[in-house]
């Protein structure tokens, strides 16, 4: 076997036999190599699929049969570990969690799916992006527990209400689908971002933290919460369901009348 | 001589700014707007549906509603909040869309000119109107 027969072929070997019921899809991903091309390209590919697959097995099936060059991050596979963002038929969504029969096309329409790297983080390798600006905003909120004076002998205690306040915020799973939709990070990457101010609100609003002040202050920046248009989209890309503008409402008023 | 990885989680942000007045600006654009709606809409039902509608609109009209304070007032107001919520509103569309600091610079500074002259101009022709120019 020769090396430059792998460059085209998949890293598993020959394609599996085609299960029953199987539809051929296209899937167009948006590529780039840093190492030969100077602009990303489109590719695409015809392979066959199962209603039921998602859109990650299609990733998959490409890279272990057709090319193994295809370049994109994945770890849990089950919606969990955030890492397999990417922009689907136009919209943020982890591809692990995208069923292909909600992107079928009706009839015998031939069903084409674009796929991109999020939008807003340098490209590093086809959907591989550079997460680092991204943890960077994350980091400046110090999204840890902050407390001062000395430490109760037994655990912290919260009711069930305060517990509520935050909830829905600690849900976040840091997969950037939020903040790489928002129209303001995509041209100015100063902007904190959703996930940043969701993870602020995780703390802020905590009965236990004692840095809600410090946080508001960080998000009370050039940068911070007031850049945000209110425009829903980081609320509709969240695979978590976190109500993400509304999170960003409430860090917004709490600095407004300067109670949390 | 420093090691390239001194420090290799310390955040590259700067400090808060603190005090930079976005607060006050969002606060405004909301405040601004509740006042615009009864300015505007009062000013365009005045102009454009009472009594004939646009039509009757000449420079007799204009001078007898600036005969009154309270329309010279009115008037004066809607200039000033239009100028300034429509100027911060542009500011901030400015702030989102420009890739480079030095087009948001200049587009920012045309902006903050065109807002002072019109203001200065609006202001000055409300305050100075002469009915009688024309004898
Ligand atoms: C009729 C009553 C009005 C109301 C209730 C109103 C309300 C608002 C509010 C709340 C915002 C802030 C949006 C945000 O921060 O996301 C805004 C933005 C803006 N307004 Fe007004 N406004 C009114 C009239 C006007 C007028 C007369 C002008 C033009 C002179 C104007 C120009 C703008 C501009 C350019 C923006 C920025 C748009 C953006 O942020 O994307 N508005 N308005
Ligand atoms: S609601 Fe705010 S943070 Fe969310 S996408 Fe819109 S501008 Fe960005
Ligand atoms: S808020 Fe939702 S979309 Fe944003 S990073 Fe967290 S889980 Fe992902
Ligand atoms: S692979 Fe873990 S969330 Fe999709």
């Amino acid at each position: 076997m020769t090396a430059t027969a792998e460059t085209t072929a998949g890293s598993r070997g020959a394609q599996p036999p085609v299960p029953d019921g199987a539809v051929t899809v296209t899937v167009k991903i948006r590529r780039f190599n840093p190492e030969f091309d100077d602009e990303p390209r489109w590719d695409s590919f015809d392979i066959p699929a199962l209603p039921s697959d998602r859109v990650l097995n299609l990733l998959h099936h490409i890279k272990w049969y057709v090319d193994g060059t295809l370049t994109f991050r994945r770890s849990c596979a089950h919606g969990i570990c955030g890492s397999d963002a990417m922009r689907i038929n136009g919209v943020n969504r982890l591809a692990c969690k995208v069923l292909l029969k909600d992107l079928l096309q009706k009839g015998d329409k031939q069903t084409t799916i674009t796929i991109e790297p999020i939008k807003g983080l340098p490209v590093h390798k086809d959907l591989l992006v550079d997460m680092e600006p991204f943890f960077e905003a994350f980091r400046a909120v110090k999204p840890y527990l902050v407390t001062y004076g000395n430490e109760p002998t037994r655990e912290r205690i919260q009711s069930v209400a305060d517990r509520e306040r935050f909830d829905d915020t600690t849900k976040c799973i840091l997969c950037a689908c939020c903040t790489t939709s928002c129209p303001v990070y995509w041209t100015e990457g100063s902007y904190f971002g959703p996930a940043a101010i969701v993870n602020a609100h995780r703390f802020i609003f905590d009965s236990r933290d004692e840095g809600a002040e410090e946080r508001l202050d960080i998000l009370n920046d050039i940068d911070g919460v007031w850049r945000c248009r209110t425009t829903f989209n980081c609320t509709d890309a969240c695979p978590r369901g976190i109500q993400v503008t509304k999170a960003i409402q409430e860090v917004k008023r709490a600095l407004l009348f300067k109670r949390v | 001589m420093s090691l390239a990885l001194d420090k290799p989680r310390s955040p590259k942000r700067p400090a808060a700014r603190r005090g930079n007045g976005e607060l006050y600006s969002w606060l405004f654009m909301r405040l601004s707007g509740l006042l615009l709606v009864v300015l505007v809409l009062g000013h365009l039902f005045i102009m454009n549906i009472l009594d004939g509608g646009v039509h009757k609109i000449n420079f007799g009209f204009v001078a007898g509603r600036w005969a009154s304070p309270f329309w010279q007032f009115w008037d004066l107001a809607m200039l000033w909040l239009a100028q300034i919520h429509g100027g911060n509103g542009v500011r901030t569309v400015i702030n989102d869309y420009a890739r480079k600091d030095s087009t948001r610079f200049w587009l920012k500074m045309l902006l903050y000119v065109s807002m002072v002259l019109i203001i200065a101009l609006g202001t000055f022709v409300i305050f100075t109107f002469d009915p009688n120019i024309s004898n």
